[in-house]
């Protein structure tokens, strides 16, 4: 089969552009279940707030929606703290994190969904930028903005989270609460706040995640459900808790897809993108850069 | 004795005529699922809507054989999963005297093997081609598609495509992997076997896609003429802005695009539509031939715009009204809720409804196909007046409803 090369080089381009937005979604997972152990299913609400709040912002103000999210992700970085503390008050500390655990963050999924239907309603919602119809072309080569500007908040993004947590002593901390309590405990650290800082700055991710979704398609309050399996899959694949591992997943699957929807049928997209997850999983337990 | 016997007589008598009062009290119970959450929820609280207003215009008016109607629905998420359990609670638990569906083809086909095994009248909204494979006698669905729905449904597309100069030879089929857009495909490959055109891309894609580019241009890649497009709201934006960032070129692209007859798509995606073949319902283009729409418009569109749902209201509303009054005039007529009775009522009669008259054919569709096929064209902004008022829309085919011809090529044609 000749390939045609513009096809090919959109393919990839494509496929990195979908992957840097795969990354974004995906990193707070990796920290929260990756780091943590703390099975945030809850994640892809937080995204789906993050674009409820930048479309709030978008529609009344006119403020670039991913502009706003980084502004705004303070806030969600609290609302982190809060929850997790909740966490671990009523499982953590008791023990009972897992399976109650497990039903608390499911809890959390469908109310966040029921609350923004009630406010919102259920049409799907969009914002407006100046970039969103934009595609830049260099040649036969297309760059839609839509996912360009995504991609690199988001690529700027992982790589500024990766520097944080190796090169900063609470990021040092975060990494060692992931693999010795006690011996954290011992260094005068207390992990419960170390944990309680990192897992909100993975609902602060979540925030600016769900711009750039907003950005790249339209949403309705269950439109996260969607994320559940994606989310979970980058960070098997990528190996738990690497961020750097996070980000070569995500552009493995977002390559994966792009290039089965090109070249194969759309249709077998998923089951080629699940597939390696499989593939590496048996050769690779631990994942693509999993200790 | 003979004292007794007749008090007891007047006694039963009398309870008789009790139970025929608390019968009367009773409400008259019509239930089913409605999607209120999921990707099709804002066609469904706009469907809920009109039925909601159907049930008070008829309550205003002393009920339906006496009795104040009742609607008891539930959502089915969007999910065709939920529906035989919805279904089978609404008939045995809540003991609803009649049932309709809920909207659209996914949440209709899993609730026909219940209907068909208690023998139900199944009044249907916006199903296509769902009795295809059931063949029920008591299934009737009030979507103008046609008596061959599949076939009919894509008709006007290529129909139109026939009549560009010189005639299209290649095309292409595209849809997401969900039970619509496989039946609309499945009509659409009818026409392309019966007009002799050569198929150069056939392929579906799973409904939760994030970025449709790559489709867009594997299609572009076959440089077919024709691109036929079936596909649920979230993938039909998807796919208009991949086609528009990909800058396909075709001389004719759309035709099945579900979500483009809705306020929220038309005003988020715009000029982006411009140039884009699809189906309508109704368009402001030929109110002259539909003199009951604007009273049900009175009374929907203050209500939708409170209730933050599609506050155009000239799709699926109106259709969500009609069904519940055919079934309206069959109780009525026939005076009671025998299923089968009922049945032979609606294949034998014409009804006269908000979207005009309404006959079935004998596989419960319409018996005359209306769907409109149209050409979006001249949208300048992403707001809702361009859609209010005639000026933006061509309406294709059928014929008796035709304003204009179709202006190809798409790529050309999208200002």
């Amino acid at each position: 089969m000749e390939i045609p090369t513009a096809l090919l080089f959109n393919a990839i381009i494509a496929g990195l552009l979908l992957g840097g937005f795969y990354a974004a979604v995906s990193v707070g997972i990796s920290i929260s279940f990756g780091m943590l152990d703390v099975v945030n299913i809850a994640h892809p609400a937080f995204i789906i707030l993050g674009s409820y709040i930048a479309y709030i912002v978008n529609s009344q103000y006119g403020f670039d929606p991913i502009l706003v999210a980084v502004a705004l992700s303070p806030l969600f970085f609290l609302l982190g703290m809060a929850l997790y503390r909740v966490y671990y008050l009523c499982f953590e500390k008791r023990g009972q994190e897992s399976l109650r655990g497990l039903a608390f963050f499911f809890g959390i999924l469908f109310i966040t969904e029921v609350v923004l239907i009630l406010v919102f309603g259920v049409d799907y919602r969009t914002v407006k930028s100046v970039y969103a119809e934009t595609t830049l072309r260099l040649g036969v080569l297309d760059f839609p903005l839509r996912l360009v500007v995504p991609f690199l908040v988001s690529v700027a993004m992982v790589v500024g989270i990766q520097l944080f947590l190796t090169h900063t002593f609470f990021g040092r901390a975060v990494l060692a609460v992931a693999q010795d309590q006690l011996a954290l405990r011992l260094m005068g650290v207390n992990p419960v706040r170390i944990k309680e800082l990192a897992f909100a700055l993975s609902i602060a991710t979540a925030g600016i995640a769900g711009a750039f979704l907003i950005v790249i398609q339209p949403v309705e309050p269950s439109i996260g459900r969607e994320y559940i399996g994606l989310v979970f899959a980058v960070c098997v694949l990528g190996g738990m808790g690497s961020i750097w591992g996070t980000l070569l997943a995500a552009f493995v699957l977002g390559l994966a897809e792009s290039f089965t929807s090109t070249f194969f049928g759309p249709s077998w997209a998923p089951a080629v993108s699940f597939g390696l997850l499989l593939l590496t999983l048996a050769f690779r337990p631990s994942g693509l850069f999993g200790r | 004795m003979k004292i007794i016997g007749a008090i007891a007589r007047m006694l039963g008598v009398v309870l008789l005529a009790a139970s025929g009062a608390v019968l009367a009290q009773q409400p008259l119970k019509i239930g089913f699922g409605m999607s209120l959450t999921g990707p099709l929820a804002g066609n469904g609280k706009a469907a809920l809507i009109s039925m909601q207003i159907w049930a008070e215009d008829v309550n205003a008016r002393g009920g339906l054989l006496g009795r104040k109607v009742e609607l008891i629905y539930y959502d089915d998420q969007t999910n065709p999963a939920t529906v035989p359990g919805i279904y089978t609670k609404l008939l045995d638990v809540d003991k609803v005297d009649l049932v309709v569906s809920g909207y659209g083809t996914n949440v209709i086909a899993p609730a026909m093997p219940l209907m068909m095994q208690r023998k139900l009248v199944f009044m249907s909204l916006f199903g296509l081609n769902v009795n295809g494979k059931f063949k029920y006698d008591r299934y009737f669905q009030i979507m103008p598609a046609g008596p061959d729905p599949a076939v009919d449904w894509t008709r006007g597309f290529f129909e139109t495509a026939m009549t560009l100069n010189p005639k299209p030879q290649t095309v292409a089929l595209v849809g997401a992997d969900a039970e619509y857009p496989h039946l609309a495909l499945e009509g659409a490959r009818t026409h392309v076997k019966r007009l002799g055109l050569k198929v150069v891309y056939d392929k579906t894609y799973p409904p939760k896609t994030v970025d449709y580019s790559p489709i867009v241009r594997a299609i572009q890649a076959t440089n077919p003429d024709l691109v036929y497009l079936a596909s649920y709201p979230p993938d039909s934006a998807g796919m208009v802005r991949a086609a528009n960032e990909v800058g396909l070129k075709a001389r004719m692209f759309g035709g099945g695009l579900v979500g483009t007859q809705f306020a929220a798509l038309k005003t988020q995606l715009g000029p982006l539509l411009n140039g884009m073949i699809n189906y309508e319902a109704y368009v402001p283009e030929v109110n002259s031939k539909f003199p009951s729409l604007d009273q049900f418009l009175a009374k929907y569109q203050g209500r939708a715009v409170k209730e933050g749902v599609d506050p155009l209201g000239f799709y699926l509303p109106p259709y969500a009204y009609a069904m519940m009054q055919v079934l309206e005039q069959a109780i009525k007529a026939t005076g009671g809720l025998d299923q089968a009775k009922l049945a032979d009522y609606m294949h034998k009669f014409e009804f006269d409804t908000y979207v005009g008259k309404v006959r079935f054919a004998k596989n419960g569709e319409w018996a005359i196909p209306r769907m409109l096929t149209v050409q979006y064209h001249s949208i300048r902004a992403n707001d809702l007046e361009p859609w209010m008022k005639p000026g933006h829309v061509t309406v294709l085919y059928p014929n008796d409803y035709k304003t204009g011809s179709v202006k190809a090529p798409y790529h050309e044609n999208k200002k």
